[in-house]
């Protein structure tokens, strides 16, 4: 996903920092951070010009940029590390949809809320009476995205209720699955909910508000006196009616924002309002966040391990017909056998992932897990196979002329001299690929599988940081790795000694 | 009553002419070499006869199975000496495991390398490596036995060792056909010597 999301973004900044040349103005910039990717109404590029972003936070931004007499810049940034860019000072201000949190109010400055949502749930028409709340959904898988507040909801409710969370990157596809049956309900705020319920009729939102929680404007800690400027114009915005008018634009205003305006004003303090219904279970420190996030690390790391032997063991198996065929098979079948490796090798294993899990799912519904075993094994498979090809081909004729002298048979010659030669040979860089596959199993967090990276990349998003989350899931990456390789040397050495 | 009969052999390799003539007989017991120069033919008419490389035209009448003695041994590279031995026995002639087992344990001791069953084919020099080839060959009860440059791996002390094993093996009643440049050890234990020149077979008294 980060590769994407990458790509992504560096073609924004490419496309941002032309348009912005083409345009040269004189008053400073204010650069503020947020994610396209998001989508509307927060930021979005553009229809009609990809170079613009669109949505409230960007009128906000203009807002905020106009009060301070600076010209707004956009930096494209992705979501889950948009607290990490603000503490760096990669922009001035984050603006994106940004839920105020006990965590960003212990590590950035943040500004005073703009905005106020609720978290609620969707159903499917034909379930709103059976799944009324959360406790409805014992057993029952429940989305949400990532590193939010909701999130944390369905943690929490995990624990109390037995629900299953499953977490998205994205806010389009919750729903979808949602409508062909992968999951039960989704908790998100209000604003994702209606848009959501607007997309696919047979959907609806229940009427119970799960917790409430607002938006703010993030920035480096040590911004404190710019915040304080933008505090003053947010205010002035509050009082005139410029922030009701963007909202309103956006189709995002209701009744809860007055209330929360009249708040702001009359409290000029820096948190007018508590950061969430959440706020008490949020942990003070990193060291006892480490703790509580540590048995999710470790489950997170054995679906890392179980779902990266399976998936070997599936290349290993398909790899090694793979080659077999190639090397034995009828002219139609190498040719349709070396097509495959081609399109496996030549296309992303991300792309293949998406196609198997969402692409596919109109046909057959495939549950995530399963999805992420054949997609990463039959990827690896096409690799292990030219592994195998080579291997087999690399045994010296005079084996093979050895064993036919022998009156060994074509398959007992397979089984008995070449396969277990080649394996040998093979097996060096099947430890690398058997690494490899390790570290790419990270991938199948976009089919909503949560292993070992997305676990630590919430967990990082949550607390804000990524120093503690990083040294324990790379010390867990580690301790996969290494007795693999340690594992891999002594079949070697066994081997030649055998 | 010859074992082996080889008339108006052609091999060819893609257009090229390799042997472009070869006929000769070797009998029960008798021990046949092919004589001549590097690039000769000597090894293609070996492999042929073997039923390794196809042959263009001619007839070749051999019993089989053939034991065959590579100039590289080609001993399985995975396994030790004494499976090298025991392999063909168990899986091609059906024999059981246990007895297949002390026969290629005897062979070995017979050739003089029963103490390096255990050992796996890198770790043999290129005289046991020869002795393990020859009773790997010996395995399946050949009665002809096939051997290409069979002194090459070895040192002149080690040849009349090579000598005295064929010609016991003959005693025995094989016939045994060697390809070899070697032209004092053709004369040492060769019953008859035929030279190979530009791919045809001359006789030689």
């Amino acid at each position: 996903m980060m590769s994407l999301r990458a790509s992504t973004a560096v073609l924004f900044v490419c496309l941002m920092l032309a348009s912005a040349a083409s345009r040269a103005q004189d008053r400073p910039e204010l650069r503020w951070g947020g994610d396209a990717e998001g989508g509307a109404p927060y930021v979005e590029a553009d229809a009609a010009d990809p170079s613009h972003v669109v949505g409230f936070d960007v009128d906000i931004a203009q807002l905020l940029a106009s009060g301070l007499g600076r010209a707004p810049r956009f930096v494209q940034v992705g979501f889950t590390s948009i607290d990490a860019a603000a503490a760096r000072g990669d922009f001035d201000v984050g603006l994106s949809g940004i839920e105020d949190t006990p965590a960003r109010r212990a590590r950035l400055a943040i500004t005073i809320p703009y905005y106020e949502f609720r978290e609620v749930m969707t159903v499917r028409s034909a379930d709103k009476e059976r799944y009324r709340t959360l406790a409805d959904l014992r057993g029952h898988r429940v989305a949400t995205l990532g590193a939010t507040l909701a999130y944390d909801l369905l943690v929490d409710a995990e624990a109390r209720d037995g629900i299953i969370p499953v977490t998205y990157e994205d806010d389009v596809h919750p729903y979808n699955d949602l409508v062909v049956g992968r999951v039960d309900a989704i908790v998100l705020d209000a604003i994702l909910a209606e848009r959501g319920v607007r997309r696919n009729s047979s959907l609806t939102n229940q009427a119970a508000v799960l917790a409430v929680g607002h938006y703010v404007g993030i920035l480096s800690a040590n911004q404190s006196a710019l915040r304080d400027r933008m505090n003053v114009i947010l205010r002035d915005a509050m009082r005139d009616g410029r922030l009701e008018r963007i909202l309103r634009r956006w189709n995002v205003w209701n009744e809860d924002q007055p209330r929360l305006y009249a708040r702001v004003l009359s409290d000029p303090s820096q948190y007018p309002v508590p950061s969430s219904s959440l706020a008490s279970s949020q942990p003070g420190t990193e060291g006892t966040a480490a703790r509580r996030y540590l048995p999710a690390l470790l489950r997170a790391a054995a679906i890392t391990v179980v779902l990266s032997c399976l998936a070997m063991a599936l290349a290993v198996i398909v790899g090694a017909l793979i080659a077999s065929g190639r090397i034995y098979g009828a002219a139609p079948v190498r040719m349709a056998l070396t097509g495959y490796v081609e399109i496996v090798r030549g296309t992303p294993l991300l792309l293949q992932l998406f196609v198997l899990y969402f692409g596919l799912a109109a046909v057959v519904q495939l549950p995530a897990f399963l999805a992420a075993l054949l997609g990463l094994g039959l990827n690896y498979a096409a690799y292990e196979s030219e592994i195998y090809r080579g291997a087999l081909e690399a045994i010296a004729s005079g084996q093979l002329d050895a064993a036919r002298t022998l009156g060994l048979s074509e398959r007992q010659t397979f089984f008995l001299v070449r396969a277990p030669q080649a394996f040998r040979l093979a097996l060096a860089p099947m430890t690398n690929d058997f690494v490899a596959l390790l570290k790419d199993s990270s991938l199948v967090s976009v089919i909503t599988v949560v292993e070992l990276t997305k676990e630590t990349s919430i967990f990082a998003a949550n607390i804000g940081s990524w120093v503690i989350p990083g040294l324990m899931c790379g010390a867990l990456y580690l301790a996969m790795s290494l007795p693999l390789a340690r594992l891999a040397r002594r079949i070697e050495r066994g081997w030649r000694h055998g | 009553m010859s074992v082996l009969d080889v008339r108006s052999m052609q091999v060819r390799r893609g257009t090229r002419l390799v042997v472009a003539e070869a006929t000769f007989t070797a009998g029960r017991g008798e021990i046949v070499a092919l004589m001549g120069a590097s690039g000769a033919g000597k090894t293609t008419i070996l492999r042929a006869i073997a039923g390794l490389d196809p042959i263009a035209s001619g007839t070749v009448s051999i019993p089989r199975p053939v034991g065959m003695v590579f100039q590289f041994h080609h001993l399985f590279a995975n396994m030790s000496a004494h499976r090298n031995v025991w392999l063909a026995p168990v899986h091609v002639l059906k024999r059981p495991r246990e007895e297949a087992e002390r026969r290629a344990h005897e062979l070995l001791v017979s050739l003089g390398v029963g103490d390096r069953a255990s050992a796996m084919p890198h770790e043999l020099s290129g005289g046991e490596a020869q002795r393990v080839a020859i009773a790997r060959a010996l395995a399946i009860e050949p009665r002809i036995l096939l051997m290409d440059e069979p002194t090459a791996s070895l040192d002149p002390a080690r040849r009349g060792d090579l000598a005295a094993t064929l010609r016991q093996l003959a005693s025995e009643g094989r016939t045994i056909v060697i390809a070899t440049h070697d032209t004092e050890f053709a004369r040492a234990c060769a019953h008859r010597a035929l030279t190979v020149d530009g791919g045809r077979v001359h006789v030689v008294s």
